[in-house]
């Protein structure tokens, strides 16, 4: 044992004599990952957030969240001896005369959006695979309050510059801020410190960026890995697969140097994209003023659909009551369409539990063909969200595809209305469809394009059986029917109690089961093969069933 | 070039400057009043080329006299300007009826824009085309330029001028392509083509419009923080967040992911 080696040791028993680590590191490094490149996309939102932390230490060396007015000395050319904030000063100084500032800056800008964009992506998986169902509902409300205070953390960084653009951002806040009836004005002089602008906001938001949001963050990350570490992970169906154990591998050392490695993958990703492509050139928009506003300003990207649904909102909207401003032009748009997001968000997992009847734990994920009106609901708020972030870019459509901008914002205004329906009503009848060829599959197995003739005279075509894990793929999911509802009135003929209420629920548990598509059962199989047992002429010989030779198998 | 500009921020430069311009202005217009277009391209020779170039190619839409039609402008008093700029960027003559007049390969040499130039300016007293001098980016102040721009400009042009929608299908051009030359960015604030507003001499000074060419130029020379993306602002770098970052990363999270079985 070499000296290094007897430390390390030594430290190590130290460690576990006092505080029983040793006992709690082995556990940990036997439990078991389930893989699966969709399982590294919340990794991407933990790296990405990893990198943000340091980066941004980095520039609060140099920033100073200030609105005093100075002169501006020095680079570049377009922005000397102007009159400006110290916060903008400061960060042309930083991008333009600090050694690797202006690498920080870009590296922390693009780290941002891949961020919300690892976040958003992460949420598509869980939400079209149901991992927010039992025991994992409550990870899925942290982790939509992750996304929201990962948007308050782009929002009140994008701001701190204090340029032309993120100023622009701010002024579209106070009109928000205005548009809520009674308080509203009375919100914006107590956000703003007086009339907007006023000389406090940066300083608050720089707080607000830099202090409470990452620590709400942190905590909340903490929070949703302790969980997945407790419910341990979902995986994907397969044979073997089941609700009671995990397949997958040991935390130490597969997992842990494939996830560490990736950190790595990350990292390089956003130092490339930091180094070349630039972002957010605040000298180009120039010291913020309330008076001017460029062509093409827009927020950054995770905010567009809130852009969007302002630029489609008719303006004809806002009403005067007595001497009272309704905005409903703002209201709607800026809070009434992100609420019904965020709604449907917070309460799906549990109203598909409540029209399911489920009360079942799952760790096993669903197709999301096996699901079509969930599929179908996540798909059109999609279409939704991306609609409006077109409608967010309506100036940028028009000039490159020389379209009209007043056109394209009344096909935006219309398609808001109908794409998500005819999204959902698509995708709905893709899933169903492929749950049908799943079935075909099953009974009849696969193609093989070879046409035999019987010496009868008879044509068959050569269909090759499904292997099991082929086949417990396509028949191992549920596919629940629409609640009973029972009578109106009780054996007596009383009229039941909340009868009204359940009809409700009976009929949107209708709206989510009322096509589907059953699974194969066993009998079925058997008969298939009764019917179709000259098509076997090679017989498939059926593989053992198991979860892999390099896999590892851990309990639930 | 350093030194010019070390001497550029000497208190009294700009009221030289200012001498100077004046003298140079006033000299030149007694040079060549009331020639309107250059130098010595307004003999009457050169007006009469103009005018059967002029009926040959314009008088179809602006009419025999250039007085114009219910839809087309008249022409008279526009000045030479507005013809270097229409004619010089190929916007003119017009060809296909879409919202706006674009951009084309000029069809007229620089000799026949003059002369189409001085017939127009024989019609009636207007802007004359600039000369080198007035519209030389090394004689500007890119900042001032940034400030005039931003107030004025951007609104339409972008921040950088990579251009923007306006209304119904017309837009204000990028103003960061090579074949917009300095002469037509001077010549369009002066004469407000399409859409445009005119910003005359009391709006933005000669200077001032020397000091916006800089800004312009200055953008030109590309992007301090690498490829700029186009200059478009946020919606294009989510665009390449999602496509390069997560993109790469997608991909890299597939092949480690095909490592396991
Ligand atoms: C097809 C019809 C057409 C032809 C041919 C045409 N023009 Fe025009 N011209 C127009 C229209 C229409 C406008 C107004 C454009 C606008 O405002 O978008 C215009 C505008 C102009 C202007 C700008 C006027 C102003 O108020 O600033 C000038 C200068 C001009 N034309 C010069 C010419 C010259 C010189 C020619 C010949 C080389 C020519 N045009 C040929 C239709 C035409
Ligand atoms: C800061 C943002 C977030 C980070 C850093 C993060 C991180 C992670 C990580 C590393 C995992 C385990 C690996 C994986 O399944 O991808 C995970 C799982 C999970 N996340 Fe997130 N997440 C974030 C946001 C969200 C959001 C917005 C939601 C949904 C609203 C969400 C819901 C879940 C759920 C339900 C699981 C368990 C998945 C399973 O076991 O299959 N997370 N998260």
């Amino acid at each position: 044992m070499s000296t290094t080696e007897r430390a390390a040791a030594g430290t190590a028993d130290y460690l576990d004599q006092r505080t029983g680590l040793g006992k709690a590191v082995k556990e940990f490094a036997r439990k078991t990952f389930p893989d699966h490149w969709s399982f590294l996309l919340g990794e991407v939102a933990l790296y990405s957030f990893v990198i943000l932390i340091l980066s941004g230490f980095f520039l609060t060396m140099f920033f100073v969240p200030s609105m005093a007015l100075i002169e501006h000395h020095g680079a570049p050319a377009t922005m000397d001896g102007v009159l400006m904030s110290e916060a903008f000063s400061s960060t042309l100084h930083m991008s333009f005369d600090v050694r690797g500032g202006l690498l920080m800056r870009q590296i922390h800008h693009w780290a941002a959006l891949l961020f919300m964009a690892a976040i958003v992506t992460h949420m598509m998986r869980v939400f079209f695979t149901g991992a927010f169902r039992k025991p994992r509902e409550l990870n899925w409300l942290v982790g939509i309050g992750l996304l929201i205070t990962g948007l308050g953390a782009g929002f009140t960084g994008y701001s701190l510059p204090d340029d032309v653009l993120s100023g622009n951002g701010l002024r579209i806040t106070d009109g928000v801020i205005k548009s809520i009836p009674i308080i509203g004005s009375y919100m914006s002089y107590f956000v703003f410190g007086g009339e907007f602008p006023g000389e406090d906001i940066i300083p608050r938001l720089f707080t607000l960026h830099i202090l409470v949001v990452p620590a709400i963050i942190l905590a909340m990350i903490g929070l949703h890995l302790m969980m997945v570490v407790l419910h341990k992970h979902t995986q994907y169906p397969g044979g073997g697969r089941t609700d009671k154990n995990v397949v997958g591998f040991p935390l130490f050392p597969v997992y842990v140097a494939k996830a560490g490695g990736f950190f790595f993958v990350v990292f390089g990703v956003l130092a490339l994209m930091g180094g070349t492509m630039a972002i957010n050139n605040v000298w180009n928009y120039g010291p913020y003023d309330p008076s001017p506003v460029s062509a093409g300003a827009q927020p950054d990207w995770y905010m567009l659909f809130l852009e969007g649904s302002l630029r489609l909102m008719p303006g004809v909207t806002e009403y005067m009551i007595g001497d009272y401003t309704l905005s409903l032009n703002v209201l709607v748009p800026a809070v009434i369409i992100p609420g019904i997001l965020f709604t449907f968000l917070i309460v799906y997992p549990f109203v598909e539990a409540r029209v399911t009847k489920d009360k079942r734990e799952h760790h096993v994920l669903d197709r999301p063909r096996n699901v079509p009106v969930r599929t179908g609901l996540g798909v059109a708020f999609l279409t939704a969200f991306i609609i409006l972030a077109l409608a967010g870019s309506n100036d940028l459509i028009a000039t490159h595809f020389s379209l009209s901008i007043n056109e394209i914002t009344w096909v935006f205004r219309i398609l808001l209305f109908v794409g998500p329906w005819f999204a959902f009503w698509v995708t709905k009848r893709i899933c169903l469809g492929l749950q049908r060829k799943d079935r075909e599959l099953v009974l009849h197995g696969h193609e093989t394009g070879r046409i035999v003739r019987f010496a009868n005279g008879e044509y068959i075509e050569v269909h090759r059986p499904l292997d099991e894990q082929e086949r417990w793929l396509r028949v191992a999911y549920d596919a629940p029917t629409p609640l009973e509802l029972e009578p109106q009135t009780d054996a007596r003929g009383v009229p039941r109690k909340g009868y009204k209420k359940e009809r409700r629920w009976a009929r949107l548990s209708r709206f989510f089961y009322e096509d589907r598509i059953e699974p194969v059962t066993p009998s079925e199989l058997a008969a298939a093969h009764a019917h179709g047992s000259h098509d076997e002429l090679e017989g498939a010989k059926a593989p053992e069933l198991h979860a892999g030779d390099t896999t590892h198998e851990g309990d639930r | 070039m350093k030194a010019l500009a070390a001497r550029r921020h000497h208190r009294l430069a700009p009221v030289v400057l200012l001498l100077l311009a004046l003298l140079a202005t006033g000299g030149l217009y007694a040079l060549l009043a009331p020639s309107p277009a250059s130098a010595d391209s307004a003999s009457t020779q050169d007006i009469e080329t103009g005018e059967k170039l002029f009926q040959a190619n314009c008088a179809t839409c602006h009419g025999p006299s250039a007085t114009g039609t219910d839809d087309v402008p008249s022409l008279v008093g526009v000045g030479a300007a507005a013809v270097d700029f229409q004619v010089s960027s190929g916007r003119m003559p017009m060809q296909s009826n879409g919202p706006q007049a674009i951009r084309k390969p000029a069809q007229f040499d620089a000799e026949q824009t003059a002369q189409l130039a001085a017939y127009v300016a024989s019609l009636g007293t207007g802007p004359t085309v600039p000369t080198d001098e007035q519209v030389d980016p090394a004689l500007g102040d890119p900042a001032t330029g940034a400030a005039v721009f931003r107030t004025n400009c951007a609104m339409c042009h972008n921040a950088v001028g990579a251009g923007g929608a306006l209304s119904e299908g017309k837009f204000a051009p990028s103003l960061l392509e090579a074949d917009v030359t300095d002469r037509q960015i001077y010549e369009a604030m002066q004469t407000g083509p399409q859409s445009m507003p005119v910003f005359n001499d009391a709006n933005i000074t000669p200077e001032e419009k020397r000091d916006v060419i800089a800004y312009i130029e200055e953008q030109r020379d590309g992007s301090a923080g690498g490829l700029s993306l186009g200059s478009l602002g946020p919606v294009s770098e989510g665009l390449w967040a999602w496509v390069v970052g997560l993109g790469l990363l997608i991909g890299a999270a597939v092949w480690i992911g095909a490592k396991s079985s």
